[in-house]
């Protein structure tokens, strides 16, 4: 790459990732703020003020059919949505990464045998599996968590194999090679830094996917338990209150959406930024 | 092209063969005995060894998997822990509420993803063009859950002309049937289309740069009728891929969309045998999930050798 076309890289941040980083900058300083600060306690059952309006008095957003904020519930409840999103795309992430360059790295059958194993994980999607794992531990954040992060695994393991390949075929591996470098070695200090950046694209991605499974997890009562709030339980709760009180069901689903968007943007973004003859391309 | 097929065939026979081990497995480490939760707390242990012997429980687990596996080709899928009914017919008819809703869902997301993307494609310079990108990145940041409630909210509460939820059989009231799938239908169809399109639009985008397009342009072809006699059939190659991959996506986003609308489907039973601790239903529901999935990703694998010519002379592993 030139001079100039590597400053470009730099400066030249497209609106994809701005406009993503803005809708995940707001998801995540919702729930750290929420750590500190909520404007009520989120699962304090208030009978007196149960459906307040939104806009309107103490109640910025509102309260619920039990009369708990709907501000703070949604503010906690990012921050369910965050751990689940970490912990999910952190277990795929961390296994799906070293299989799919042992089976890029290695070749023959025991890499076919990997991705094989992979396409077979590709037919248990990450609901199924969490009602499996809820109907034999009981359904719980965990179960959810650990459900969406070991569908995600064929994801990053196929990213990571495609990419490990094409590194692989580079000078500077065949040199390590050469050099009698040991595979482990060529892995974590050619092939990994070299694929890095598609797995963080890779890792919004799914971010937004796990995000998605969790939500409609907790809406089938599989995910995250009450009384901790979550978006996807909000959902529910204000499923029975649609004819009479719509409002409940708009806030989180309104975040939800924006935090999906966010991290699908984000995604999108960094590809084109990271990835040039993508950017000249388009 | 018959080697590649025979290979295909022999994955999915293989990975089905897996698939089945892998569901009894997991099912089968389970904490607790299902003839104990069947009979509740106050059973004598007599009671329960007599329930075990009857769920057939009792005997080894390599057994018990060949007996449930040897019964799956022919519907005999052994019968429910909770109720005694035989499982098969239940699944049976969950199943044609399912396949339907997953159908129409297809259907309104091929309709909706083939103009959005194609124009956003054609167009992908102008506003119009970025406006169709938004609303598409919008559409995929839509649960099908949450669609489900907004369509609700606008046909049934706001409205009133679709019904909120239900289900009367095809058989029975057509007009009935038809009015309470649309909503479950459109809530999977319109989300799945707005992914789709995105497909449709870079997919199309590539075959705009194509030299035979210019060509047919140069020859005074209008865009669209270039783009429909010579492009179609090469968009639509990474297109049916993502189609395929779709509906397997969709047959589990109906999972969740039968229980918004409370259509008695595959989903909804999956849901009550984990309520009711019925884990032959589960067991059985999954298995015939998993296998849905796993022929859908076969038939797109045989569609590739349909759609591509070019496929069909290269080896098995160059067809890949």
């Amino acid at each position: 790459m030139s001079a100039p076309a590597a400053r470009r890289r730099v400066r030249r941040l497209n609106a994809s990732m701005v406009v993503g980083g803005a809708l995940v900058g707001l998801v995540v300083l919702a729930a750290l703020v929420s750590f500190v600060w909520t404007p009520h306690d989120p699962v304090h059952v208030d009978p007196a003020h149960r459906l307040a309006p939104a806009f309107g008095g103490d109640y910025l957003l509102g309260t619920d059919k039990f009369g708990r904020d709907v501000l703070s519930r949604l503010m906690v409840g990012a921050r369910t949505t965050l751990y689940v999103g970490i912990v999910a795309v952190g277990i795929a992430a961390v296994l799906g990464t070293p299989l799919g360059m042992l089976a890029g790295m290695v070749g023959g059958w025991s890499g076919e045998l990997v991705m094989r194993a992979n396409d077979l994980l590709f037919a248990f999607p990450a609901l199924l599996l969490a009602i499996m794992l809820g109907a034999v531990f009981g359904a719980s954040a965990l179960t959810a968590m650990v459900a969406i992060g070991v569908a995600t695994i064929p994801a990053f393991a196929r990213v990571a194999r495609g990419q490990t390949l094409s590194v692989m075929h580079t000078d500077y591996v065949l040199a390590a090679r050469s050099a009698g470098r040991s595979r482990l070695a060529i892995a974590l200090r050619h092939v990994l830094p070299n694929i890095a950046s598609i797995l963080i694209v890779q890792a919004s991605v799914s971010f937004a996917i796990a995000i998605l499974a969790e939500a409609a997890l907790s809406f089938l009562g599989f995910g995250t338990r009450p009384p901790t709030p979550s978006w996807g339980r909000m959902l529910q709760e204000s499923q029975e209150l649609l004819f009479s009180t719509p409002r409940l069901a708009f806030w989180p689903g309104l975040a939800i959406a924006l935090a999906v968007l966010g991290f699908n943007l984000l995604g999108d973004g960094l590809r084109d930024w990271l990835d040039p003859k993508l950017r000249e391309g388009r | 092209m018959a080697l590649y097929l025979l290979r295909r065939v022999a994955v999915f026979i293989v990975s089905t063969a897996v698939a089945a081990v892998a569901v009894f497995a997991f099912m089968a480490v389970l904490p607790g005995d299902p003839a104990a939760i069947a009979l509740g707390v106050n059973a004598t242990p007599e009671a329960v060894a007599a329930k075990r012997a009857e769920f057939g429980t009792d005997r080894p687990l390599a057994v018990q998997f060949l007996a449930w596996v040897s019964g799956l080709p022919t519907g005999d899928f052994g019968l429910s822990y909770v109720s005694g009914d035989r499982i098969g017919p239940q699944i049976a008819d969950r199943l044609g509420v399912t396949l339907w809703l997953v159908l129409f869902g297809m259907l309104i997301a091929t309709v909706v993803a083939v103009p959005l993307g194609a124009a956003a494609a054609v167009r992908h310079r102008s506003v119009t063009g970025l406006i169709l990108s938004g609303l598409s990145q919008v559409g995929v940041a839509i649960p099908a859950f949450l669609a489900g409630i907004l369509l609700v909210f606008l046909f049934a509460v706001t409205w009133q002309v679709l019904p909120s939820g239900g289900y009367t059989p095809l058989a029975e009231d057509p007009v009935a049937w038809f009015q309470q799938l649309l909503l479950p239908a459109l809530s999977l169809g319109l989300v799945q289309g707005a992914v789709l399109s995105r497909y449709v639009r870079s997919a199309v985008l590539d075959v705009l740069r194509e030299d035979f397009i210019r060509t047919a342009r140069a020859k005074g072809m209008g865009l669209y009728r270039a783009l429909w006699r010579h492009g179609s059939r090469n968009a639509a190659i990474p297109v049916v891929t993502v189609l395929g991959l779709q509906l397997a996506t969709l047959l589990v986003g109906a999972v969740v969309v039968e229980r918004v609308f409370t259509l008695p489907g595959l989903g909804s039973l999956l849901l009550d045998g984990v309520a009711n601790r019925d884990l032959l239903l589960v067991q059985d529901t999954v298995m015939v999930l998993v296998v849905a999935v796993l022929a859908i990703n076969f038939l797109v694998d045989a569609l590739y050798v349909v759609l591509d010519p070019r496929l069909r002379d290269l080896s098995p592993r160059g067809a890949r």
